[in-house]
């Protein structure tokens, strides 16, 4: 191998990594909030829920999970104007995140909630609260505690399948990449340099849903001793 | 250890290596030749250029010249479908021999590469329903605009764009397309070419045209430092000239004859 590396034209373009990544983080601090609070109401509906919404949300579910991402994107984005809903290109890939994250989300942390005891909902019943009370306080916490490494992991695969968005021109850190290798034609170094990136933010979510987690669940487990 | 046997060899390589110091870099040509096929990389989102037909088989007039060159070359050709964006990149790692592609010459892509002469008549322009006040590049001021990242449109607009221009970039044509017949960009910046293509399908917004961009005639590209190879390109593209041969094919394809400054 005799290729000659040349990263000189990092002078020029860090702004626009730098703008990437801002975009890359904005989008996964939406798409990772908003699609986990989707993924647990869809999770209540379909194991608790009244079972009209549990057939809906599991419609939702399968349609999003046997679709790819890409396909799921072009339809919001260029397939929505047409039914008089134009979105913008950061709206649609946010929309498109929330759509995707909520629907895996949902799967995993109905795992967790049926893995909660009988005897938890019971409990729940037997200090008279309400069946929502009793999922907030008594089967969601523990259930997540379960899953939260399996959450963890989907936020992430999200965030790395976030890469597509450039598709319809988001400026994320793919563009950032893309649009570098189409003006100085430097593309080993360009997608060199976006790898590095994409690995140091995943590695950095991944912490930071630990501490989460951990911050979570660690007065649960006080308050259970 | 270095043996008497291996010394001998290493000398004689070395005389070897000295001696062919100008034909050390690999003929591309010869090694077209010999391989008996020549790997052509070739649109397939850019009609009338390169498209999929409906038996799926790549058409148009890229895949018409490169089939011209693989017949007067007298090897097989292999056509290998690739984007504007990643076309140069396929041939610095040799995945091709050659890019027809529609592509254009500018300084950047002459720095890495090397050109052919023109071999087809190319426009680009700004382009826009009849309804959009467009006529020169100040007025894309506070307009949408979508564009193919990469492409020779994207380069010369972003010079020549207002401050509040904004530009889309898309991955590859169809996105462009599809953002402006969607209504998600005002207008588009392309061939005028593709124009054309998309106005033939009856599409709800006729993308017209609205102020010239750059004429940018096609060129075959292919590596540096390949005199051989553009010497034979040179000569089959001249004589396709004179024979009508090249005039056909831009009759097929661009229902024009070959402008006479090409």
């Amino acid at each position: 191998m005799n290729y000659q590396f040349n990263f000189e034209w990092i002078g020029t373009y860090w702004p626009v990594f730098l703008a990437g990544i801002w975009m890359t983080i904005k989008l996964i601090a939406v798409g990772g909030v908003v699609g986990i609070a989707v993924g647990t109401f869809c999770a209540w509906a379909r194991s608790l829920g009244p079972k009209w919404l549990g057939i809906i949300v599991a419609v939702y579910v399968e349609l999003i999970r046997n679709t790819p991402f890409l396909i799921q994107l072009f339809f919001i984005f260029f397939g929505l104007p047409a039914l008089g809903l134009r979105l913008t290109e950061v709206q649609a890939a946010m929309l498109a995140m929330v759509i995707n994250l909520g629907a895996y989300s949902a799967e995993i942390i109905r795992a967790g909630i049926e893995a909660t005891p009988k005897g938890q909902f019971e409990a729940g019943a037997s200090l008279a609260m309400s069946p929502i009370q009793t999922f907030r306080h008594i089967v969601l916490v523990p259930a997540l505690q379960k899953i939260w490494p399996a959450l963890a992991s989907q936020v992430v695969i999200v965030m790395l399948g976030s890469a597509v968005v450039s598709q319809i021109a988001v400026e994320d850190l793919t563009f950032a990449a893309n649009f570098t290798q189409s003006r100085t034609f430097r593309a080993f170094e360009a997608y060199f340099v976006s790898t590095a990136i994409y690995l140091g933010l995943a590695i950095l979510l991944r912490f930071i849903l630990i501490q989460v987690g951990h911050s979570i669940f660690a007065t649960k487990r006080r308050a259970s001793r | 250890m270095i043996t008497k046997r291996n010394f001998l060899k290493a000398g004689a390589l070395a005389a070897a290596f000295s001696l062919s110091a100008t034909a050390v870099f690999a003929d591309a040509l010869a090694d077209i030749t010999a391989a008996g096929k020549i790997r052509v990389a070739v649109p397939q989102d850019f009609p009338p250029f390169g498209s999929v037909g409906a038996d799926m088989k790549p058409q148009g007039y890229d895949i018409d010249m490169a089939n011209l060159i693989g017949e007067k070359l007298g090897v097989e050709v292999e056509l290998v479908p690739v984007t504007s964006a990643n076309r140069i990149p396929y041939l610095q790692t040799n995945k091709v021999d050659i890019v027809i592609s529609s592509m254009g010459k500018n300084a950047e892509r002459d720095a890495v590469i090397d050109f052919s002469d023109a071999y087809a008549p190319f426009y680009n322009g700004v382009f826009a329903p009849s309804d959009v006040e467009i006529s020169e590049a100040g007025d894309l001021s506070g307009k949408v605009v979508g564009v193919t990242r990469g492409s020779i449109e994207d380069l010369e607009l972003t010079e020549i764009a207002p401050e509040d221009a904004t530009l889309k970039r898309y991955e590859d044509n169809n996105g462009t397309i599809s953002a402006f017949l969607s209504g998600q960009v005002e207008a588009i910046a392309t061939g005028n070419v593709v124009a054309a293509a998309i106005i033939e399908r009856n599409p709800p917004k006729r993308p017209e045209m609205k102020f010239l961009v750059k004429n940018s005639p096609c060129y075959i590209g292919f590596n540096e430092g390949e005199p051989e190879l553009m010497a034979k390109l040179n000569e089959i593209i001249a004589a396709a000239k004179a024979d009508g041969e090249l005039n056909a094919i831009s009759q097929q394809w661009l229902g024009l004859d070959l402008p006479a400054e090409l």
